[in-house]
């Protein structure tokens, strides 16, 4: 008994740590590639460390009109939140430590507690910039989470109805049954279009460039941010950066749960997993490649008017659509 | 405590204009474009003081700057470093004796680096940056490492 607790201890530590490692990477190759795409040369890829480990050292400043307790207390929160999530996803082709325990509902609450903490850190600020980046955010949770509900519900439904009696929310159950290979052309359209959905969600949920509308540096001087400094802001940053590998790992086990190590024959063993998790590694990067680090370069800011519009009306439409589509699917 | 070696590599600036005619201000622009790149050693722009290392702050303070730059100093975070970018932050420039300006901005808050020119050239503020935290360094050691 005691043996399985310490060692799920070990596995949880490294998943904490090789997380946050594995999303201070993908951060450092955001900022590089971002920067060659532009023709900068661009930061080295360990750039994110050299921040955190400066903001740490960094004074902490808590501002007079703040809420100290709540200002303080909610970079905790969303980094332990982001820290939890990465329990129940699974990473590397591994099954998720905590699967048993949780399933998809609980991560979509889960993914929206760093967000809610960054708005209440937000308000507990006493700033103007910080209170306005605050209600943004707000905004902008209110018209992306409806999307990403009906995509992540719509595919635990079909599942549902191919395999009555299965636990369709747990993840594990969904990454080891691809949609893809259920269902047939009409479904096949719907789950395109889901995946659309996702991918668009994906930029606006990790609050980049369209959708940084609540941090906007140049109108609202960081916004949320804008009072944090040293270990709090420290801690932000890091919870960036593992939302980061939450987001792609999520859409990688919804859509794209496939190993290569069947595929090249070597299943089982050392190699079989190393291969696995490189190939789960690649997976993210590509996701996290075209949803964030492409659009980020390719788009400018929207307006919040603009993307709550975008959010309710088109996105929610085609994961409507979608959705529609994979229940025809079952009919037909 | 010393700085780690890891803070050289990660300042991020925040831009003060004082009142300068802005010939600086698009100079220190011009040291983000593609063409000198600040962000390849780690430099970038924030747009709030909480965030900042590094002040680079231009022209002389006018009257009505006056107490806003004391509070922006004030509300950065230490350690930091101030670095006046062009002439007339320096010395008044050829804003020398108007009836609008307190005076250079080292009247006004502690200077650790001066850039000279007008407009200064994106060379010379990448220098004065380094230079700034070069600075910072040898005071941390002079006070004995506290
Ligand atoms: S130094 Fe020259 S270019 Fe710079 S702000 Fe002053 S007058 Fe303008």
């Amino acid at each position: 008994m005691s043996a399985t607790l310490l060692n799920a201890v070990w596995q949880g530590l490294i998943i904490l740590v090789g997380g946050t490692f594995l999303g201070m990477i993908y951060k450092g190759l955001d900022r590089k590639l971002a920067a060659q795409m532009q023709g900068r040369i661009g930061p080295p890829l360990r750039q994110p460390f050299f921040d955190v480990v400066k903001l740490m050292v960094k004074e902490n400043v808590v501002p007079d009109h703040a809420v100290a307790w709540l200002f303080n207390l909610m970079p905790l929160v969303s980094l332990a939140a982001v820290g939890t999530l990465l329990f129940y996803l699974p990473l590397g082709g591994f099954e998720p430590l905590l699967g048993g325990f949780g399933d998809l509902i609980l991560i979509l609450y889960l993914l929206a507690v760093p967000s809610l903490a960054m708005v209440l850190g937000g308000f507990a600020a006493g700033s103007p910039f910080a209170t306005v980046g605050a209600q943004r955010e707000l905004v902008m949770m209110m018209a992306y989470e409806f999307p990403l509900a009906i995509t992540l519900l719509s595919l635990g439904w079909y599942l549902s109805s191919v395999m009555p009696g299965a636990q369709v929310f747990s993840l594990t159950v969904l990454a080891s049954n691809p949609l893809w290979g259920l269902v047939g052309p009409l479904g096949f359209i719907g789950l395109l279009l889901l995946f659309c959905a996702l991918m668009i969600v994906t930029p606006a949920e990790l609050t980049k460039i369209p959708f940084d509308i609540p941090e906007a540096e140049t109108e609202i001087a960081g916004g949320i941010l804008a009072e944090y400094s040293g270990r709090n802001m420290a801690m932000f940053y890091l919870a960036d950066a593992i939302k980061m590998v939450v987001m792609g790992s999520l859409t990688v086990a919804l859509f794209f749960p496939y190993g290569l190590s069947g595929l090249l024959g070597v299943t089982g063993g050392i190699w079989g997993s190393v291969i696995d998790v490189a190939f789960y590694l690649v997976k993210v990067f590509v996701v996290i490649f075209f949803a964030v680090i492409v659009v980020r370069v390719a788009f400018a800011r929207l307006k919040i008017g603009q993307a709550a519009r975008l959010f309710w009306l088109p996105i929610t439409g085609i994961s409507l659509l979608g959705m529609v589509l994979l229940m025809l699917d079952r009919i037909v | 405590m010393a700085l780690p070696r890891s803070f050289k590599r990660a300042l991020w600036v925040f831009h003060v204009a004082t009142g300068s005619c802005n010939g600086c201000d698009i100079e220190i622009v011009a040291a983000l474009t593609p063409r000198y790149d600040v962000e390849r050693f780690g430099i970038m722009l924030t747009g709030t003081p909480r965030h900042a290392d590094v002040l680079l702050i231009t022209g002389p303070v006018t009257k009505p700057m006056l107490p806003r730059l004391k509070r922006i100093y004030e509300q950065t975070p230490d350690p930091k470093a101030v670095v006046v970018v062009g002439g007339c932050g320096s010395t008044s420039g050829v804003f020398y004796e108007s009836y609008n300006v307190v005076g250079p901005i080292d009247e006004v808050i502690p200077v650790d680096v001066y850039v000279p020119g007008c407009p200064s050239r994106p060379e010379a503020i990448i220098d004065g940056v380094v230079k700034a935290v070069a600075k910072l360094e040898t005071l941390e050691k002079s006070r004995g490492g506290e």
